[in-house]
């Protein structure tokens, strides 16, 4: 997919993270009339994000179906419809509403195809978007991936480019079980190339985003596009960071985590969430498993600080992670292991 | 295809044996038959299966000692293709894939090397489980043990994983070797010099920046042994005598003194016949060394702070008093423990020292029935021995040596009269007790000796 992305990268128009959502709903909606959406203002509001902006009036109240503020009750319909055969996506306003239906989530929609012998599947689509930095408060403003990467059954996919959210939305919706896809506000308005026609992505694959050989930064999401931007502005001091896009942390694809490690010998992952219990310890823990004897230094790991984010814009902006805790980590490593600068 | 290792089934164990074998190559084994006998330091145990199959091949044969996680034998699907690789079940890690890295971490970390295969630290939960339980009682009190550590000389030596791999790779002595990382950790570019400029530390005669020499912290298990002369017969010491020498030898470092009391014996005497003459139909029998077991108990039950262990820069107050009974045995010597003995009565005990000294003597004690001691009891009365120092078991702080009763005169007001009469003799570790405390203990002692009827109710 990736070579696919550079082949069209001249003619392709870039358009936004959001619009590549829209379009890959439409187009899947399109091809196959099982697919159905549902959530709260998703019809005559045409989304909170706009995702869904024009939909109702092309499919009808049918396949666009607005639901009341009920999360565990619409998530539950949802994985009805799919055990019937539908393709339902839903859309739950932000990744903190999932809340309350995280027990239709995680005891029904991941369980019910391993509790039943594998006599019916749930073919559905979590889409909600997530993350801090938007000014939304504590409630609004959480990463809590790790918990739903944490429980067999669900995938959890977490697109950090328009053209990895098309591919990963396509997928998504084709799948036969159930699917988390993590957006981010922040990334909505990002653009990028998104390459046309049928662009499906294969589940469980990291992507090297920029290859280097001196520090390798495992990151996802927005944190992906802030090591990308980092690993830009620390070429021109001969500093050469690889970053490892994981876009899908269930299933996790530890070998090109590993592979880039065992090239680098050092690893910083940097991601939104909470520090503890957090994707970083998987990843730390997957590489002490899998390239220990190529580890130049302990794993480090850069994350949001330990609290529930502050509304104030000032302190949540040093709450989250960003550009220059993850240079100030990358330095911190380098000098440990004596690169020469 | 699973490795059968050899199982680590004590804290002071370092290798093992094979006592027999109970299954042949070819059998057909379930998860959790017993399929071997393993002589350990301590005991004879058994090894379960963790995993079904046809034990394909038997690597170790009875006899033969193996350090700890050897592969000892191959249980697989009965088609013969064994690893034995030490792999094992490496494959089913979550990572296998970059290729033989995982298994390489095994390798070098060899005891610790299960948990670099998750799955299979899961399936060997069990035996490990126990090893665990067992644990508080002694390691964390045996300061003797702690001085072992600093003797490997290579493990003070920081070095990223990276470093070591290539260190083996390239034959280069890390001991050579100048860390410029953090707290003088030997990074990749340290060592890439090394190797870029061809020149190998290890056969140069004088590296400057070699570390001091290791001898130091070594000599402390530098007892002085003996050179075999032409005529002498070597013995080769079993397990059990082995660590029994270490033991001691742990032993010698603990700071001890010795008190001696004298117990008037006549009540004992009397108590004993009394119970065995009158409760004979009934089937009760108990012995001098069962009551002395039990005032001990008793008497430690009152001083709380005699029923401790060294424990570094704190004294461990135990809760629970439990008396161990040397017992010795054709090649060394156990000390199964008895539990609460404090809260047992003269005839429980006396029925539980004879089953476990029945089991000791066959080598089939339990792991756990050898730990967890608080206080020791040493008898050598049966072999006409009138009074001897023991040495201490360590982390206890006291062992009381029991001698025999005899009749001897002494004076008893103002007249001189015969009595029977046993000498005790505790030796105490001075770190916990001073000698007014441990007489306060004795005096007790022997009161209850003296008095035996306060030691049955």
């Amino acid at each position: 997919m990736a070579e696919n992305a550079d082949k069209q990268a001249a003619s392709a128009p870039e358009i936004t993270y959001r619009q590549a959502l829209h379009d890959t709903l439409r187009s899947e909606m399109l091809r196959d009339e099982n697919v159905f959406l549902l959530g709260e203002e998703i019809g005559k509001f045409e989304g909170s994000y706009k995702i869904t902006a024009g939909m109702l009036k092309e499919f009808g109240p049918e396949r666009v179906r607005d639901t009341p503020i009920a999360e565990e009750g619409f998530v539950g319909a949802a994985i009805g419809a799919a055990m019937l055969g539908m393709r339902p996506v839903v859309e739950i306003m932000t990744l903190n509403f999932s809340l309350i239906a995280i027990d239709q989530i995680v005891n029904h929609a991941a369980k019910i195809y391993g509790m039943f012998g594998g006599q019916t599947s749930v073919p559905m689509v979590i889409r909600t978007p997530g993350g801090g930095g938007q000014q939304l408060a504590a409630t609004h403003s959480q990463n809590i991936e790790a918990w739903y990467a944490s429980v067999p059954g669900l995938k959890v996919l977490a697109p950090s480019t328009p053209a990895d959210a098309k591919a990963m939305l396509t997928a998504a919706i084709r799948d036969d079980d159930p699917v988390l896809l993590l957006e981010n506000l922040s990334l909505y308005n990002t653009k990028g190339v998104v390459p046309e026609g049928e662009q499906v992505a294969e589940f469980g694959k990291a992507k090297v985003i920029v290859p280097g050989t001196d520090i390798t930064v495992v990151s996802y999401s927005r944190a992906a596009v802030i090591a990308a931007d980092v690993a830009q502005r620390l070429k021109p001091q001969g500093i050469s960071v690889e970053v490892v896009d994981l876009c899908s942390l269930r299933p996790l694809d530890r070998e090109t985590v590993c592979r880039s490690v065992m090239k680098t010998g050092k690893a910083v992952v940097l991601e939104d969430d909470w520090l503890t219990y957090g994707i970083g310890a998987e990843i730390a823990a997957s590489i002490q498993e899998g390239a220990f004897d190529y580890l130049d230094a302990p794993v480090r790991r850069v994350a949001a600080a330990e609290i529930p984010l502050p509304y104030a814009k000032s302190l949540e902006k040093i709450a989250l992670p960003d550009a220059d805790a993850l240079i100030r980590v990358i330095n911190e490593q380098l000098d440990a292991t004596r690169f020469a600068r | 295809m699973t490795d059968v290792f050899m199982p680590r089934l004590s804290d002071t164990m370092t290798e093992g044996a094979i006592a027999q074998w109970l299954k042949s190559e070819g059998d057909t084994v379930k998860r959790g038959d017993v399929i071997a006998e393993i002589e350990t330091d301590k005991a004879v145990m058994d090894l379960e299966a963790y995993e079904g199959g046809v034990l394909e091949k038997i690597l170790v044969q009875p006899g033969e000692n193996v350090a700890i996680g050897a592969p000892i034998a191959v249980i697989g699907d009965g088609s013969g293709a064994g690893s034995s690789d030490g792999a094992g079940d490496a494959a089913a890690a979550p990572s296998a894939e970059p290729e033989a890295a995982p298994a390489e971490a095994a390798d070098e970390e060899a005891p610790t090397g299960e948990a670099a295969a998750p799955a299979e630290a899961a399936e060997a939960g069990e035996a490990p489980a126990e090893t665990a339980q067992a644990k508080p009682a002694e390691t964390a009190q045996t300061p003797a043990d702690e001085s072992e550590a600093p003797a490997a000389s290579g493990s003070k030596i920081k070095a990223t994983p990276l470093v070591r791999s290539l260190a083996r790779t390239h034959g280069i002595d890390l001991a050579t070797v100048t860390g410029s990382g953090p707290s003088g950790r030997i990074v990749r570019a340290d060592i890439e010099q090394l190797i870029g400029s061809g020149s190998k530390p290890a056969a140069a005669p004088a590296a400057p920046t070699a570390p001091e020499p290791q001898a130091a912290p070594a000599a402390a298990s530098a007892a002085p042994v003996g050179t075999p002369q032409p005529d002498d017969e070597v013995v080769p010491m079993s397990q059990i005598r082995k660590v029994t020498a270490r033991r001691l030898t742990e032993a010698a470092l603990v700071p001890v003194f010795q008190l001696t009391s004298v117990v008037d014996a006549s009540r004992l005497t009397e108590v004993r016949r009394d119970i065995n003459t009158r409760l004979a139909d009934a089937g009760v029998k108990v012995s001098v060394n069962d009551l002395i077991v039990r005032a001990v108990a008793v008497a430690l039950a009152l001083h709380p702070e005699a029923n401790a262990s060294f424990g570094g820069d704190a004294i461990l107050q135990h809760k629970h008093v439990n008396v161990g009974v040397a017992v010795a045995l054709d090649d060394g010597l156990v000390v199964p423990v008895v539990k609460d003995a404090d809260k047992k009565s003269v005839t429980a005990i006396g029925a539980e020292v004879k089953d476990l000294a029945t089991r000791a003597r066959a080598g089939r004690l339990k792991l756990d029935e050898m730990s967890g001691g608080t206080i020791s009891v040493s008898n050598l009365g049966m072999f006409g021995v009138d009074q001897f120092t023991a040495v201490i078991n360590p982390p206890e702080a006291i062992i009381v040596a029991v001698g025999g009763t005899a009749d001897e005169a002494v004076v008893v007001d103002g007249e001189v009269k015969i009595r029977p009469r046993t000498r005790l003799t505790i030796t105490v570790d001075h770190r916990v007790l001073d000698g007014a405390g441990a007489a306060a203990f004795l005096k007790d002692l022997t009161d209850l000796l003296t008095e035996p009827l306060r030691i049955l109710v």
